[in-house]
């Protein structure tokens, strides 16, 4: 019998942490349908980007509020895991505050968790009071209409929870080592929950007991499941955002990829050698389709840039065509491919794995001309993205599946398209004039 | 107009048995577009002045593609790419200067993996290039004291972090370089980008180029500062549609510059 609560531990940890296994290898999946990308290039800058970018947080910190409140969590999240470490030792072994030998060292790393924990709660109301009640632009955009905003409290709501139940622990169990309680070792410094400590006074120790244990439970059965809400979740980029920032751009912003199945065709078509009426020796497979009207012709960087996305709008805010009333939101266009490639996924599920054609696709269905042609490809999307996502590099994607598939530019593009083609250049001059301007 | 240019193409070099220091792509704007012609002018000028010894491609130069591949029709990108890099090779060209920062972004960024591999250098970096090495000094009377502010063109900006070398040869001019609030990395487009200079915008409630032309405002400038052809119109437009044209006028570095020598 009392074995049970470790029993019970074991499983609810295994149930936890099994769940989430089924969900990152469907995340992992649903990314790998992306068509494939070189990223073996660059290896010590990548690192460095991702020290510099997901550990340091240096992009966060352009907006000093956001970025300074954002640092408290974040760095509140990482330092107070490892208590979580031992409360997991505890609840397998059945022991309490098995790190408490460590003396001092427990002391201030409890007594840091707590002050963290505080820090935490005071970030999380300011996060509150900027999404509903200061009513930030970037938050109240209509892609976040309906469950991203939902999410977005949501996440607060469960940090807040966490936190709270964390000092309650502490507090009661503060009570119980004074009154000394058997079990309860006299271990940690409580800078914050002796405060609520004071709530306790005069309660017994069974009672005491009881909200302590609780507590404890409350908060790590809470822990596995916010572990558990993360995939269907902004909040995926607490872990995304690592290898997001090692993936992402190490090009300049300008440089644009170049389509290698254009280069081939391009390369035979201006080969004087080259007999057009030969046998293509390329039988072996359909023609590579041209662009992307689907998350499948994506590749898989730009697949996990969706799944990185917290929707935080900074590349909206800054995005030249949102501002002056477009249609067009980066935002947008990272959430609608995420959604897509959800839908895609849960397709597949029911399917056994094979993707049964919906009839939907990403182009149209999810985001319209309209937002690809308003892009001027300025990349302040990309310039403000904390966590190196490029939006850009989607929207040109499917540009060239509505130019070079669709045949499906603006009319005044595709007069200035054909103007380079027949004279080199946007406009209906002739190439012979090009040097007049030495003489004018 | 006024003075006489000396641009020689760069058959002539080849005929006189020659290679330039440095290949001037003038591009599609500097060649045709009435306002980038004289940026284009101002900068030879310069050249001139500093005895430098450039060439042109003249007529064999075409369309770097740029606009086509922003469009989204790599077909018509690569194809150009491959024409220029073939006269560029054929010429075994090695530096290469111009005034556009989209010819700029595309010859340097884009080329090197369809085997055109060249230094490219933006005409603001040359500039200082030519005024570090003591080829090129100003008188700096021309505006000493005027209000410039400079408006950073995405591609020169954020595309390829070019953010100094524009800033450092205004200052030579002694004018009062003021900046605007939105500036270097957070600058916001002028609004010509990824082809939008070539169609009318989609549905909004305000032209990009008149927001950006408001920040400009803001720093109560004499004259806007700007490195790039597009960004030029669009900012004149948009001091237009402030009906500021009389007050503030919008230059090219080059010409600043070119005016200051």
């Amino acid at each position: 019998m009392e074995y049970i609560p470790n029993i019970l531990f074991a499983l609810a940890l295994i149930a936890g942490i099994g769940f989430f296994t089924k969900n990152v290898k469907k995340l992992s999946r649903n990314i790998k349908l992306g068509r494939d990308v070189d990223v073996s290039d660059n290896k010590p800058q990548r690192w460095k980007n991702m020290t510099r970018i997901a550990l340091g947080q240096t992009k966060m910190v352009v907006r000093p509020i956001a970025g300074l409140l954002h640092i408290i969590v974040y760095v509140g999240f990482i330092i107070i895991n490892i208590e979580v470490l031992e409360i997991i030792i505890d609840g397998l072994l059945g022991t309490h505050r098995i790190f408490a030998p460590l003396g001092t060292v427990y002391d201030i790393l409890i007594g840091s968790f707590e002050i963290l924990a505080f820090l935490v709660i005071v970030a999380v109301v300011a996060f509150w009071i900027r999404r509903n009640a200061i009513k930030l632009k970037r938050f109240i955009k209509p892609e976040m209409e309906g469950w991203p905003k939902k999410d977005g409290n949501l996440i607060l709501y469960i940090e807040l929870v966490l936190m709270a139940l964390f000092l309650t622990m502490n507090a009661a169990d503060f009570q119980l080592q004074q009154l000394g309680a058997p079990h309860y070792v006299e271990a940690g410094a409580f800078p914050v929950s002796q405060y609520i400590a004071g709530l306790f006074d005069g309660l017994s120790i069974s009672s005491l007991i009881l909200i302590e244990r609780t507590a404890w439970w409350l908060h790590i059965l809470g822990i596995l499941a916010f572990l558990n809400y993360l995939y269907y979740s902004k909040h995926l980029h607490i872990l995304l955002a690592f290898p997001n920032t090692y993936y992402g751009r190490v090009k300049p912003q300008g440089a644009f990829s170049n389509v290698e199945a254009v280069t081939k065709e391009v390369k035979l078509m201006m080969d004087p050698s080259a007999d057009p009426f030969a046998a293509t020796d390329d039988s072996e497979a359909e023609p590579e389709k041209f662009g992307a009207s689907d998350v499948m012709d994506l590749n898989w960087v730009q697949l996990l840039n969706a799944y990185t996305c917290t929707e935080c709008g900074r590349c909206t805010s800054e995005c030249p065509a949102n501002q002056t009333g477009k249609r067009l939101s980066p935002r947008k266009i990272m959430m609608d491919t995420r959604d897509r490639l959800e839908e895609v996924g849960k397709n597949m599920d029911a399917n056994n794995g094979e993707f049964v054609p919906d009839g939907k696709q990403l182009l149209d269905d999810y985001i319209s001309k309209e937002e690809l042609w308003a892009c001027t490809t300025c990349n302040a999307c990309v310039e403000a993205c904390p966590v190196s996502i490029d939006p850009l590099s989607i929207i040109v994607e499917m540009r060239r599946y509505l130019v070079m598939e669709q045949s499906a530019a603006p009319t005044e593009l595709n007069n200035m398209m054909s103007n380079i083609e027949n004279n080199g250049a946007p406009w209906p001059y002739n190439q012979m004039d090009r040097l007049n301007w030495v003489n004018e | 107009m006024s003075e006489k240019l000396i641009v020689k193409t760069m058959e002539e070099f080849v005929a006189q048995g020659k290679q330039p220091e440095i290949l001037f792509w003038v591009g599609s704007a500097g060649s045709y577009d009435d306002r980038a012609k004289k940026i284009s002018r101002a900068f030879v000028k310069i050249l001139n002045k500093a005895n430098v010894d450039f060439a042109v491609l003249g007529a064999e130069e075409s369309n770097t593609g740029d606009v086509a591949k922003r469009a989204g029709n790599e077909f018509l990108f690569q194809m150009q790419a491959m024409m220029n890099i073939e006269v560029l090779n054929g010429y075994e060209i090695k530096r290469i200067v111009t005034c556009d920062p989209h010819s700029f972004n595309t010859l340097k960024n884009e080329y090197p993996s369809l085997g055109g591999n060249y230094e490219v250098v933006h005409h603001t970096q040359y500039i200082k290039e030519l005024m570090d090495a003591g080829r090129l000094s100003l008188k700096g009377e021309t505006y000493k004291g005027k209000r410039i502010t400079f408006h950073d063109p995405c591609y020169l900006g954020r595309a390829n972090s070019v953010y100094d070398a524009p800033r450092d040869i205004l200052k030579k001019t002694n004018a009062n370089i003021v900046e605007m609030k939105r500036h270097k990395k957070t600058a916001l487009c002028c609004g010509a980008g990824g082809a939008q200079m070539f169609k009318e915008p989609e549905k909004g409630d305000m032209d990009i180029n008149v927001m950006r032309t408001k920040d400009a405002l803001e720093t109560n400038p004499n004259i806007i500062a700007t490195g790039c052809p597009y960004c030029n119109t669009m900012m004149t437009d948009g001091i237009k549609a402030h009906e500021k044209e009389d007050s503030v006028t919008v230059l090219d570095v080059a010409e600043l510059i070119a005016n200051s020598i």
